[in-house]
């Protein structure tokens, strides 16, 4: 007899390639969000598992927030071109530039600023659902997310009133103006996405490897030094040997002092990111070890 | 194209065991979810640190291990509706994937989202109060799900005085009720999740309990027949055809997508189309890995079969062996979720496999009072929470199997149309009719 069996990874997978087809099957007009992070890198590879070999049947989407790492946008521009996909960027800049956005006054970060120009590309190209890399571990409210995650006319995400989700029978229907997020990683960890990547043996920005970085030390963080990020008076710049665990702006992405430069050695950091989490209880809090590995950790 | 298959094929040892735990709010869930967490060094440092110093400040240096679920507190005490979160851990030998359903507010509806894709469920009792009304009814609904494995946790043993004579007690409370149930595997598991007793290592104080300690059963429990390999279902979700192909070889192509939901296709095999009631062969399986001679439930494939036949989204293809019943006259057992109550004559979209129907319920036939798990016969509506037995029509044939032999065909939810919320969870019993193919070919 045959062995039956799937691992975790085949799962997680076969869960994610049915939610993209659901999306294709039930909406008129989807889009998937891809940045070049590595979450999105593996929507595309279920994209491409789900749909070929016919042609993607979805355009992708980027917020640019003008605040990306220049490598990011490359890795983007080319996966895009490699797919045949249409790729779609929209950037907060022009966003402000046309006053759909606003900044606050000293607002450096443009992290809020993405959401009008995200809810404005969604408007102009009529999108009723968007295809997201979230996962359910990241964070506590998104613990609570749905796969099908539904938006109303203004893009807001009621978690007092959300649709009960049962088996594998996601409520698609949506009334004009409304909206649909759909995060088929939900279940994944981050160790499952690194897994993948291995597994798939998927290309990624080279920024998620070990690399030389001059750094400045803010908010018990090593972040990039650069024009956005100039050094203030009295501020700790070094090199370092870093990567980044989890990419956004260049203004507020930590880096991680790792010498992890292949996929293997990244999945074994973060295992290892848990052993050491392990040892260190409230006992060795204080101990040098226990600030290294913190540092290791990386964690918002 | 690779040719070879190794991401569908290869057996690889650690799998994932989906399952929620419920019991009432001060049962001790949030610190038993705490306690699995901590003690399988599942917690990121940052967590520990915020656990300590939520310790420092109100706890007066003692741990609470409810607190590791705050997110919840924290909507609790802005009377935000509580809904299900989802945690994640591993241990060398399994992934886990906990549905933390809380168990007070729209409990049936959180229960029923958190449990419906579980392999098991963890119902927790408090040793001192023993089997309550909430008890009962986590394990109906834990039973009407068809939810393969069940734990009882009996909590706060510690409370007792590790009481043996407790533990028997609780348990024949149980199983004077689990007879009327659908569950076949039960394990009762002495504990103290305050403690850390038989979470993840075993009690001192429990030498008359020789079963494993909860963690041990999550580990060990054999998941691997919980899927339906008898009959083949393939509910089609998209036609794959290429628009443009470069490769010659694809211009014709035209693939049936779908997650396999029941049984094993193998290349070659006779298979039925519904609703067209067309035969055909399957010419193909196509995968991105590379085609392959079978494939099973629940992975999804591209079939590609030997006749053009009428199959499209919504359609299903289906082996010769086992077939499915169809029919416009339906019987189900449903939770209401919904605070607008069910009446019969009400109008619903119904949503089955990847297709969705038009649907009057025509009749409630019962509801099953919580209480005593006793049948009450035409009740006048089913309000939120409840349980009960319907009839519904649909506009056209739905072909099915029932709830109990296949839990993917036999789902389907009720949208209400306007609002279109998900109103309700149904179970399909069996029909009476099983389908025929057209054409004489057709032999049993």
């Amino acid at each position: 007899m045959t062995n039956y069996h799937l691992d975790h990874l085949q799962h997680l997978e076969t869960e994610a390639i049915h939610i993209l087809r659901e999306v294709a099957g039930e909406f008129e007009r989807p889009a998937l969000l891809f940045s070049g992070g590595k979450d999105s890198i593996c929507l595309l590879r279920l994209a491409e598992k789900a749909f070929r070999p016919a042609e993607l049947p979805l355009p992708f989407l980027n917020v640019d927030t003008g605040h990306h790492f220049p490598e990011l946008n490359e890795f983007r521009d080319r996966r895009a071109a490699e797919l045949g996909a249409r790729l779609i960027v929209r950037s907060v800049k022009d966003a402000l530039d046309r006053g759909i956005a606003q900044a606050a006054p000293g607002e450096i970060s443009r992290n809020r600023l993405q959401i009008p120009t995200l809810l404005a590309a969604i408007e102009e190209f009529r999108f009723d659902c968007c295809i997201g890399g979230a996962r359910r571990d990241e964070e506590k409210a998104r613990a609570k997310e749905r796969f099908f995650s539904f938006r109303d006319a203004f893009g807001q995400w009621d978690p007092k009133n959300q649709r009960p989700e049962i088996w594998n029978l996601y409520n698609a229907r949506l009334n004009q103006g409304e909206n649909m997020r759909v995060f088929p990683l939900s279940n994944w960890t981050e160790m499952d996405v690194w897994e993948y990547i291995r597994r798939e043996r998927l290309e990624v920005p080279s920024i998620y490897f070990s690399h030389r970085r001059r750094c400045v030390r803010r908010g018990g963080q090593w972040l990039p030094a650069n024009d956005l990020v100039p050094p203030k008076p009295g501020e700790e710049v070094r090199e370092l040997t870093v990567r980044v665990r989890t990419i956004g702006d260049v203004v507020s992405t930590g880096c991680v002092e790792s010498p992890a430069s292949t996929v293997d050695e990244i999945i074994a950091e973060t295992a290892a990111a848990r052993v050491t989490e392990r040892g260190s209880r409230a006992d060795d809090k204080a101990s040098e070890a226990a600030m290294e590995d913190r540092k290791k950790a990386g964690y918002f | 194209m690779p040719a070879t298959n190794d991401s569908l094929s290869a057996p690889v040892p650690i799998d994932i065991l989906r399952f929620n735990t419920c019991g009432s709010v001060d049962d001790g869930k949030s610190t038993l979810i705490g306690r699995l967490l901590y003690d399988s060094k599942s917690l990121m440092e940052d967590q520990i640190e915020a656990l300590e110093r939520s310790a420092d400040i109100t706890g007066g240096g003692q741990i609470n291990l409810a607190n590791l679920t705050d997110g919840l507190r924290a909507e609790r005490e802005q009377g935000i509706t509580i809904d299900v979160a989802y945690r994640y851990f591993a241990t060398p030998r399994r992934r886990f994937i906990i549905a933390d359903t809380p168990g007070h507010v729209q409990y049936t509806r959180n229960m029923v989202t958190g449990a419906s894709t579980a392999n098991l469920s963890i119902v927790l009792v408090d040793a001192r109060a023993g089997v309550i009304e909430q008890s009962r009814r986590h394990t109906a609904v834990a039973s009407l799900l068809r939810i393969p494995h069940l734990v009882v946790a009996v909590n706060k043993m510690d409370l007792v005085g590790w009481s043996e004579q407790r533990f028997r007690e609780i348990r024949a409370q149980f199983e004077e009720f689990l007879p009327r149930l659908a569950i076949q595997d039960v394990k009762f598991i002495p504990l103290s999740a305050l403690n850390g007793d038989n979470v993840v290592d075993p009690s001192p104080h429990t030498p008359w309990y020789v079963g494993p300690t909860l963690l041990g059963h999550l580990e060990t429990v054999h998941i691997a027949s919980d899927w339906n390999l008898r009959g083949l279902r393939l509910p089609i979700q998209w036609v794959n055809r290429p628009n443009a192909p470069k490769d010659p070889a694809l211009h014709d192509f035209r693939g049936f997508s779908g997650q396999i939901a029941g049984g094993v296709v193998r290349r070659g095999q006779r298979v039925l189309a519904l609703p067209a009631g067309l035969l055909s062969t399957v010419k193909q399986i196509w995968t991105y890995d590379g085609p392959v001679e079978e494939a099973f439930c629940p992975q999804s494939v591209t079939v590609v079969l030997e006749d053009d036949i009428d199959v499209s989204r919504g359609s299903m293809l289906v082996g010769l062996e086992e077939r499915p019943g169809f029919g416009t006259d339906l019987r189900a057992d449903v939770c209401w979720m919904h605070t607008r109550p069910l009446q019969a004559g009400r109008k619903y979209l119904l949503k089955h496999t990847s297709h969705t129907e038009q649907a009057v319920v025509t009749e409630v036939v019962s509801r099953l009072d919580m209480g005593t798990l006793e049948v009450q016969p035409s009740p006048a509506h089913l309000a939120v929470n409840d349980i009960g037995e319907i009839r519904l029509r649909t506009a056209r044939p739905l072909f099915h199997d029932a709830y109990g032999v296949n839990r993917l065909t036999g789902a389907f939810i009720l949208i209400e149309p306007g609002t279109h919320a998900t109103v309700a969870a149904g179970m399909l019993q069996a029909s009476s009719e099983a389908v025929r193919p057209e054409g004489a070919e057709y032999e049993i």
